[in-house]
C-alpha cells in the first residue's frame, strides 16, 4: 500500500474527509445556531440583523458540506453510498430542510408583509433546529452501528427506525452545542438591544449545553462496550477527551469573562476534539456492522483504488491553500458588527 | 421495477429543475462581467447601474441553483448506490476537484460580489464578479465531465465481479478528455450562455416595448445581442461536432436520435417527424440521406441502425429522444435566423424601430431554457438503457436497500418545495423587472 510521511492513502484520506466535515460542524455551527434561536428575538430588526450577521458568509460556509459530501464519496464510495441509502429518510429530510433554510434566508425580508416575515420566521427556524438536531441523529447511528449484510447491503428497518434513543440525545446535543456556538457568534456581530438579549439567552444555553452533553456522555460510555478500545490499544489518545474536556469547561468561563472572540475559539474546538474522539475511536471503522463485525464498512474496503487517492491527494494539496485563500479574504471583508445597508437581506 | 422507475422519475425532476437555474447563472454571470468591465473602462455610469440590477437578477437565479444542486450531490447516493459505489473511483475526483475548484471559487466571491458594494473597492468587486462567473464555468467541466465519462469511458479497467465490480481510474487525463467531454462542455457552455443571454434580451426589450429605462435598455440589449448572435452560430459548430461524437461512440443513440432502424442503409435526416417505435416507420419532412451526409459526408454511406443492436442494448423511448433531438435543433436554428437579422438591423442602425421584433424578443427567453432541457433529455435518454454505456444498465444501479415507499414520499416532498421554490422564483424574478434597475419616477440614475 501505498504511503506519504508513513501514513497509508485511505488513512491521509479520512483525515481530509475528517477536516472537512470538522470544517463544516464549526462553520456551519454558527449558521444553524444562530438561526436556531431566531424565534426567541421578538423585534423585526434584531431578526434581520441576525440573519445578516451571517448574510455573507452562510453560502461560503455550506460548501464544507458540498466538499466534504464530495470527498467522501470520491474516497470512500462504499461508506457514501450505503450511508446515504440506509439513511435514506434523514437525508431526504436534511436536504429538503437546507432548501426551505437558504429560501427564508433569501426570501424572508423581501417583503413587508407581517404574515410573510412571521411564516419565514417559523420555517427559518424549525429548519435551523431540525438540521442540527438530524445531523446529530445520524451521527448517533453511525455510532450504534448498522445493520449491514454482505456485500454492504443495509438490512435495517427503513422508515423511522432511525429515530432510536440514543441517537435522540445525540441530536438534542448536537442541536445545543451548535445553540451556544451561534450565540457566541451573534455577540460578536451585534450590539446594543440584541447583544444583550443574546447575553441572557445564552446563559440558559449553556446550560442546555452542559447538561446534554454531561448525559450523552456517560451514556456512550456505558451503552457502547467497545467505545474505549482504541483508547486502551494507545492510551496516548486520551488526552483527546481531556481536551475536549477542557475546551467545553473553557466556555462557559470566557462567556461570564466577555471574552467572545476567544469563547468562539473554544467551543469550535469543542466540536472539533469531540469529532476526532469519535473519529478516533471508529477508526479503522466508517459503518461498524451489528450483524458481524467482519460486514462494516471500513476505511480498506471502502476505499477507493491507491491511484485515484493519490490523484485527490494531490488536488486537495493544490486546492486547499486555495480555499483558504478565499475563506481569508471573505472574512476580512466581512469583518466586524453588522451594519444593515441597501444590500442586506 | 418499481422502485427503479420512482428513482429515475426522482432523479430526472430534480436534476431538470436544477438546471433550470445554472444555465441562467453561467448565462447572466457572463454579461454582468462584460458590464462591470464596460463601466470600469468606461467610467459611464449606465454600466454600474446596470451591472447592479443584473447582479440582483443573479442573486435570486445562482441561490436557487445552489440550493438545488447540493440534492443532486447527495441523490447519487441516497438512490444509486449500486451505482456510486461502481463510479465512485472516478465520478469522485471529479465531483472532489469541482467542490474545491469550483464551489469554493464561486461562494466565496458570491459574498463579495453581492454584499460589499460598499466594503471593497470597484476593482476588487470587479474580480470578484470573475471569480464567480469563472467558478460557475469551472463548475460546469467536471460535472460534465463526470457525465460525459458515463457516456463514453476511458481511462479506466474494471476490477471485481457481479455486485463488487467496479470502475477505477488507470488514466486520469483519459479519463478526463474522454471522447465527448470536450464537445459537450463546450455545447453546454455555450447553451448557458444562450440562456442568459436570451433573458437580459427579453427583459431590456420589454423595457423598451414599454418606453421605460430606454437609454439603458439599448446599451444593454447590444451587449446581450453580440453575445447571442455568436454564440448561436457557434453553437451549430459544437452541436455538429457532438454528434459526430455520438456516430462514433454511442452509434444507437444517434440512430435513435434520427429513428433510424435499418442495420446498415443510408440514414436519412428530419426536419420533424413522428417514430412508430412498433412499425418502426418515421413520418415526416425530411432530407434523403441527410443523416449519411452529415457523419460521412456522402449521400449514399450507411449508418448503423438500431435494428443492429439486441433490443435489451437500445434506448427503448426511440420517439421522445428524436422528438427532444429534433426541438433542440429547430430552436438552435431559430435563434441563429433570429439574431443574425436583428444583427443586421443593428448594423444598419434600425434595430430599436420593429416593435414586432422586440416583442419576438421578449418572449424568446424560453427557447434556450427549452433547448437545454430537451438537449440533456436527449442525450440522457438515448443513453439508455446504461447508466455507465456498455458497462452498468440502470435496472442494476439504483438502491437495492432504498424501498419504493420511501422514493414516493420524498419525491411528494420534492414536488411540493419545489413548486414552492418556483413560485417563488418567478414572483421575486417578477418584481425585480417590474422595479427595474432605478426608481424612475425620481430619476435616481443620477444619484445612485
Ligand atoms: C454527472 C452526471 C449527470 C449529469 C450532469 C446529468 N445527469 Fe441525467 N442522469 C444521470 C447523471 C447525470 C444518472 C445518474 O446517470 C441518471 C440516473 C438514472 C440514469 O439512467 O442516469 C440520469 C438520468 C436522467 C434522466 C432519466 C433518463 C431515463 O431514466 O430515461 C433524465 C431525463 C436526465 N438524467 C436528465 C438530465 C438533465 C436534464 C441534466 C441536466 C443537468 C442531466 N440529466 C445531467
Ligand atoms: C446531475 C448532476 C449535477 C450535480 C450532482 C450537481 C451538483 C451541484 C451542487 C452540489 C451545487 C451547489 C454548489 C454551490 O454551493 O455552489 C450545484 C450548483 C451548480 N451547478 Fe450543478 N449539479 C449537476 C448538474 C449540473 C450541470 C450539468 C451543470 C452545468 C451546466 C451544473 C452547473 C452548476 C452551477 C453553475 C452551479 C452553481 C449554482 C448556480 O449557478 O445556480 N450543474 N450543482
Ligand atoms: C444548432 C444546432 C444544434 C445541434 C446540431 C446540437 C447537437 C447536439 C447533440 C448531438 C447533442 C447530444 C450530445 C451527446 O449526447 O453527447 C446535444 C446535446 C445538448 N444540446 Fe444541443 N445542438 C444544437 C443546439 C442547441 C441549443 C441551441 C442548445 C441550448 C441553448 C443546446 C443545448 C444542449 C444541451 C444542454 C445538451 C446536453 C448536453 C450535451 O450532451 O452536450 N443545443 N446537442
Amino acid at each position: 500500500m501505498e504511503t506519504f510521511l508513513g501514513i497509508d492513502y485511505p488513512t491521509l484520506w479520512y483525515l481530509v474527509v475528517g477536516l472537512l466535515f470538522s470544517g463544516y460542524a464549526i462553520l456551519e455551527g454558527f449558521d444553524y445556531g444562530a438561526g436556531a434561536w431566531h424565534l426567541f428575538f421578538k423585534k423585526d430588526l434584531s431578526r434581520r440583523i441576525a440573519i445578516n450577521a451571517i448574510g455573507p458568509l452562510w453560502d461560503a460556509n455550506q460548501v464544507w458540506l458540498i466538499i466534504g459530501g464530495g470527498a467522501l464519496f470520491a474516497g470512500f464510495p462504499v461508506m457514501y453510498a450505503t450511508m446515504l441509502s440506509a439513511m435514506y429518510i434523514p437525508f431526504m429530510l436534511f436536504l429538503m430542510l437546507l432548501v426551505l433554510r437558504s429560501a427564508a434566508i433569501k426570501f424572508r425580508s423581501a417583503e413587508e408583509m407581517k404574515w410573510w416575515r412571521k411564516t419565514w420566521d417559523v420555517i427559518y427556524f424549525t429548519s435551523n433546529i431540525l438540521i442540527a438536531f438530524l445531523l446529530g441523529v445520524v451521527l448517533g447511528n453511525i455510532l450504534q452501528g448498522f445493520e449491514i449484510g454482505e456485500n454492504f447491503s443495509y438490512q435495517g428497518g427503513i422508515f423511522f427506525s432511525f429515530l432510536n434513543p440514543y441517537a435522540i440525545m445525540v441530536g438534542l446535543t448536537t442541536l445545543s452545542i451548535f445553540m451556544t456556538q451561534g450565540a457566541i457568534f451573534l455577540l460578536l456581530k451585534t450590539e446594543g438591544h440584541l447583544h444583550a438579549r443574546l447575553t441572557f439567552l445564552l446563559k440558559k444555553g449553556m446550560i442546555f449545553f452542559i447538561l446534554s452533553f454531561a448525559f450523552t456522555s456517560f451514556y456512550t460510555l456505558i451503552y457502547l462496550p467497545g467505545v474505549t478500545d482504541n483508547f486502551k490499544a494507545n492510551p496516548v489518545f486520551f488526552i483527546l477527551p481531556i481536551l475536549a474536556f477542557l475546551a467545553v469547561a473553557n466556555v462557559p468561563r470566557l462567556v461570564s469573562k466577555k471574552k467572545y472572540a476567544p469563547a468562539l475559539v473554544f467551543s469550535s474546538l469543542t466540536m472539533a476534539f469531540l469529532l476526532m474522539l469519535v473519529a478516533f475511536q471508529l477508526y479503522p471503522v466508517l459503518l461498524p456492522s451489528t450483524i458481524d463485525p467482519a460486514h462494516s464498512v471500513t476505511i480498506y474496503n471502502a476505499a477507493s483504488s491507491q491511484k485515484s487517492l493519490g490523484i485527490m491527494l494531490t488536488i486537495v494539496l493544490i486546492g486547499a491553500p486555495l480555499l483558504a485563500g478565499y475563506f481569508l479574504f471573505l472574512y476580512k471583508t466581512f469583518h466586524g458588527k453588522v451594519k444593515l445597508d441597501d444590500t442586506s437581506y | 421495477m418499481e422502485t427503479e422507475i420512482l428513482a429515475r422519475i426522482q432523479f430526472a425532476f430534480t436534476v431538470a429543475f436544477h438546471y433550470i437555474y445554472p444555465p441562467l447563472s453561467i448565462g447572466i454571470g457572463l454579461i454582468m462581467v462584460i458590464m462591470e468591465g464596460l463601466y470600469l473602462k468606461t467610467g459611464n455610469k449606465h454600466y454600474e447601474v446596470l451591472t447592479r440590477f443584473w447582479l440582483k437578477i443573479f442573486a435570486i437565479t445562482f441561490g436557487i441553483g445552489v440550493a438545488t444542486g447540493i440534492i443532486m450531490e447527495f441523490e447519487f447516493g441516497t438512490n444509486w448506490a449500486v451505482y456510486s459505489r461502481y463510479v465512485g473511483d472516478i465520478f469522485g475526483s471529479a465531483l472532489a476537484a469541482e467542490g474545491l475548484f469550483a464551489f469554493g471559487l464561486e461562494s466565496a466571491f458570491l459574498g463579495v460580489l453581492i454584499f460589499g458594494w460598499n466594503r471593497v473597492s470597484p476593482k476588487v468587486h470587479f474580480i470578484s464578479a470573475i471569480g464567480v462567473f469563472l467558478g460557475s464555468m469551472f463548475s460546469a467541466v467536471w460535472i460534465v465531465v463526470a457525465n460525459s465519462w458515463q457516456q463514453t469511458p476511458a481511462g479506466y479497467h474494471i476490477v471485481g465481479e457481479g455486485f463488487n465490480a467496479r470502475a477505477e481510474v488507470t488514466d486520469f487525463w483519459a479519463m478526463v478528455f474522454n471522447p465527448s467531454s470536450v464537445d459537450r462542455i463546450v455545447h453546454v457552455w455555450q447553451g448557458a450562455f444562450l440562456a442568459g443571454a436570451f433573458l437580459v434580451l427579453s427583459v431590456h426589450a420589454y423595457y423598451l416595448l414599454k418606453g421605460r429605462y430606454i437609454e439603458i435598455s439599448k446599451k444593454a440589449f447590444k451587449i446581450a445581442l453580440g453575445v447571442a448572435t455568436l454564440i448561436s452560430l457557434t453553437q451549430l459548430v459544437s452541436g455538429h461536432s457532438s454528434a459526430d461524437g455520438v456516430a462514433e461512440n454511442q452509434p444507437a443513440k444517434l440512430a435513435a436520435m434520427e429513428g433510424h432502424y435499418e442495420p446498415s442503409a443510408p440514414a436519412d435526416l428530419y426536419l420533424f417527424g413522428w417514430v412508430d417505435n412498433q412499425t418502426q416507420e418515421v413520418t415526416g419532412i425530411k432530407v434523403p440521406g441527410g443523416l449519411s451526409f452529415l457523419v460521412h459526408q456522402d449521400f449514399e454511406e450507411p449508418v448503423t441502425g438500431l435494428n443492429a443492436f439486441p433490443e435489451e442494448d437500445r434506448p427503448s423511448q426511440v420517439n421522445a429522444v428524436f422528438q427532444f433531438y429534433h426541438i433542440m435543433i429547430s430552436i438552435g436554428m431559430f435563434l441563429i435566423g433570429l439574431t443574425l437579422y436583428a444583427s443586421y438591423l443593428w448594423w444598419k442602425g434600425t434595430l430599436f424601430d420593429k416593435k414586432w421584433l422586440l416583442r419576438i424578443f421578449a418572449f424568446s427567453v424560453l427557447l434556450p431554457q427549452i433547448a437545454n432541457q430537451v438537449g440533456w433529455f436527449a442525450a440522457e435518454m438515448g443513453r439508455q438503457p446504461w447508466i455507465v454505456y456498455g458497462h452498468l444498465r440502470t435496472s442494476e444501479g439504483f438502491s437495492q436497500e432504498v424501498s419504493s415507499n420511501q422514493i414516493l414520499f420524498s419525491l411528494i416532498l420534492f414536488l411540493v418545495v419545489y413548486t414552492l421554490l418556483f413560485l417563488l422564483f418567478m414572483y421575486s424574478l417578477n418584481k425585480k423587472i417590474k422595479q427595474g434597475p432605478y426608481d424612475e419616477a425620481k430619476n435616481a440614475l443620477e444619484i445612485i
